[in-house]
């Protein structure tokens, strides 16, 4: 058997990078147990002449056409958006896109400001320390003084804007709208042994130059150092309990396929917005029928995803396409709620600077605007390298009927139940969408654009898997406790983007890892009485 | 030689495979390109069909389906009207067919030199980007504070 830890974390994605790092500090003894490996810069597609290729193959977004033996499936049949996840030394931060606004003073505060959902038992200002100690440790570039946030310094200066943002700059500036260079956590310059950026321009499908700031090469090589012991290719299938009705460890299966117990004085989760509800789901017990730390019944529920529209037109010069990082500027004109509007809450609208030579066809081939024989050539031509494109980053509310529950057929490569998401788009999210899809076009239409496409929901999710361990004051309504530790077991606590009690229009992770290092202080101050 | 049919197209299907490349993007002297029936940019295609290859192989059934027997057989007429009746019935086998093709076109050294880029991957040479006019920001600059301030708890 294994010799017992202080304390085990489970997942050793963004949050649990950087749960693991933060506790370091405390000479406890510390494992992490992730079900992935450890992914190689050299394996990064952008080596290769296939590179655009190998998004829709290996690098995938999507685990279920992914579909490594690392990876577990997701029936997501019932939902407009599809699951999008990288299960591996990193978690999603292999495959995410480096986008790293972090959440408002406003959503931390959305019953008391505008009367929906609930307010979330922690705010901007408990958070705020913990935001710089993250940017500092991912690595984040930008540029202080943007209107739309209270003061922040970023330790590099942000991506240049480039053709493509010149040419949205000017639009915004007609239309008087706000726009800023994005926060970001690609490296402008080298930085804690990171590369500086060279514009490989591929940064989701992982940075093979290393200056995206993916947790494997940011706080695990710290942690590491620090003592933690990080074990791949573990996939936990459950969390045990004791007669006292706390975690006694975890039941996983190794990198050989055999199965293993782990025994732990105190659990933590960070497996995301899927994985931990699927493993609490699976850690039913006579003790816990259904599920663990499911008194409140909430356990999977209120799933956010971010609705994502995207805009796109094409403009008559060429412009960066994929020569460079994806995004580097956002709006926050539409972000607070406006009484004026049809809708409550708001969205950020994110520039992207066009798509490479592969995707421009395939995707313009898919949308029917891309035709068969000689014409091709002549239209093709019009589109590669002029495209502009405007996500909408759209603030979902928590509603109990979007849900994770197991499937009762699919399983993963060791037949653990498998997680299943029924998911349905809001009345209030589709104004906010229609709202947004409106004002993206009149922003192509003054930066030159014709040819404009919508789509409305596209087809995989953005990666942002949020809201189904909710965090709160009140045991009969949220599943861990404003430091976020479980109501029903006290050795067992949750870090991961499940804890959202309401989802923001921002891409998650900067908020997700401050919070995470927000509830390691929390355990840390705590260490006598934690337990209680 | 002897081939898997689980993971090899027969000849048959090889054979319509490459006929409806070849009208999807044929040959252009205008832009000084290859068709996508090229025999190099075909063997990428055939090499390549990967996890596609059960899609493809559903695409390639309904494409001899809709012709009532081999596409590569049929007259050029008959041909065009039976193509245009693939694309319409769409579908993700439809999808699927279409980007293994685009995939190894758009990255053939002649077709990407002739969009006047360079056939490499962008590793480890990256791309110049040029920094910008950042006196662009002074008007953002000016506003006032745009963010919501917060009841007290
Ligand atoms: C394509 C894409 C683009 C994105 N772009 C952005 C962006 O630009 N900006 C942004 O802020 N966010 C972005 N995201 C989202 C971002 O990746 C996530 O918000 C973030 O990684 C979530 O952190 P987490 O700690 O909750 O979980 P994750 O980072 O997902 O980590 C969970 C880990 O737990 C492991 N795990 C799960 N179950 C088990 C088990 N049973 N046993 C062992 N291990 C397990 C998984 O393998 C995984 O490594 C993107 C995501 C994707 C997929």
């Amino acid at each position: 058997m294994n010799q017992i830890v202080d304390v085990l974390i489970i997942g050793s994605g963004a949050s649990g990078a950087a749960v693991a790092w933060s506790l370091a500090g405390t000479r406890m003894k510390i494992l992490c147990l992730e079900q992935g490996d450890w992914v190689k810069q050299s394996d990064f597609p952008s080596n290769g002449r296939d590179w655009e290729a190998r998004r829709y193959g290996d690098f995938d977004i999507s685990p279920n056409r992914r579909a490594r033996p690392t990876d577990y499936p997701v029936n997501d049949d019932n939902s407009p958006m599809k699951v999008a996840n990288f299960n591996g030394v990193g978690g999603g931060t292999i495959m995410y896109t480096a986008h790293f606004p972090r959440m408002h003073p406003s959503d931390f505060r959305v019953r008391s400001l505008d009367g929906v959902a609930d307010d979330w038992p922690v705010d901007y200002a408990m958070l705020e320390p913990f935001f710089a100690e993250n940017d500092r440790m991912m690595g984040v570039s930008g540029l202080a003084g943007d209107p739309a946030y209270p003061p922040k310094q970023l330790p590099m200066p942000p991506l240049p804007l480039g053709k493509t943002g010149t040419r949205y700059a000017r639009a915004m500036n007609k239309l008087g709208w706000h726009w800023w260079p994005s926060d970001s956590t690609i490296a402008t310059t080298e930085y804690d042994g990171r590369a500086q950026c060279i514009n490989l321009g591929h940064c989701t499908p992982g940075c093979a130059q290393g200056a995206k700031a993916s947790t494997d090469i940011t706080y695990w090589p710290h942690a590491i150092r620090a003592g933690v012991e990080l074990r791949p290719r573990c996939r936990v299938r459950e969390i045990t309990t004791n007669e006292h009705g706390m975690a006694s460890g975890a039941i996983y299966y190794d990198a050989d396929g055999v199965e293993r117990f782990q025994p732990a004085e105190m659990v933590i989760l960070a497996c995301n917005g899927i994985g931990t509800p699927r493993l609490l789901l699976n850690s039913a017990s006579s003790r816990f029928p259904n599920g663990l730390a499911n008194s409140s019944g909430l356990v999977g529920k209120n799933l956010m995803l971010h609705p994502w529209p995207q805009v796109r037109g094409y403009i008559d010069e060429r412009v960066d396409g994929d020569r460079a990082p994806m995004l580097s500027l956002w709006s926050k004109e539409f972000y607070e709620t406006d009484p004026a509007r049809d809708f409550v809450r708001g969205y950020t609208l994110q520039f992207h600077r066009g798509t490479g030579v592969v995707n421009e066809a395939i995707t313009s081939a898919a949308v029917g605007r891309l035709p068969w024989g000689q014409d091709h050539h002549r239209v093709y031509r019009d589109l590669v390298y002029r495209r502009l494109q405007i996500g909408i980053a759209c603030e979902d509310l928590p509603e109990e009927h979007n849900r994770v529950t197991l499937d009762p057929v699919l399983k993963d490569s060791h037949g653990i139940p498998a997680p299943r998401i029924d998911y349905t788009i809001s009345e209030n999210t589709r104004r906010m969408m229609e709202h947004g899809i409106a004002r993206a076009e009149e922003i192509l239409t003054a930066a030159g654009a014709n040819n404009l496409y919508t789509s409305r929901t596209i087809l995989n999710s953005p990666g942002h898997l949020l809201g189904t361990a909710r965090m709160g004051i009140d045991p009969e309504r949220s599943v861990v406790n404003e430091w976020g530790r479980c109501h029903d077991v006290k050795n067992l606590f949750i870090v991961d983007g499940s804890i959202w009690v309401t989802s923001g229009g921002v891409n998650p992770t900067s908020t997700i890892q401050a919070l995470a290092l927000y509830i390691a202080d929390s355990i840390k101050q705590r260490l006598a009485t934690l337990f209680d | 030689m002897r081939t898997d049919p689980k993971t090899m197209l027969s000849p048959a299907e090889s054979r319509d495979l490459r006929c409806v490349a070849g009208m999807m993007i044929p040959p252009s002297a205008a832009f000084g390109v290859p068709g996508a029936d090229d025999a190099a940019i075909f063997a990428d295609i055939t090499a390549s069909l990967g996890r596609d290859f059960a899609d493809v192989r559903q695409a390639l059934g309904a494409l001899a389906a809709l012709s009532g027997g081999a596409f590569a057989d049929l007259d050029e007429a008959r041909r065009a009207a039976v193509a245009e009746a693939f694309q319409a019935r769409g579908g993700a086998a439809l999808v699927t067919l279409t980007r293994v093709i685009l995939q190894c076109y758009y990255r053939d050294d002649r077709v990407v030199r002739s969009l006047d880029l360079e056939p490499r991957p962008p590793f480890p040479k990256g791309h110049m980007l040029e920094q910008g006019d950042w006196s662009l920001l002074d008007p953002v600059r000016a506003r006032p504070k745009m963010w919501r301030d917060v009841p007290p708890r």
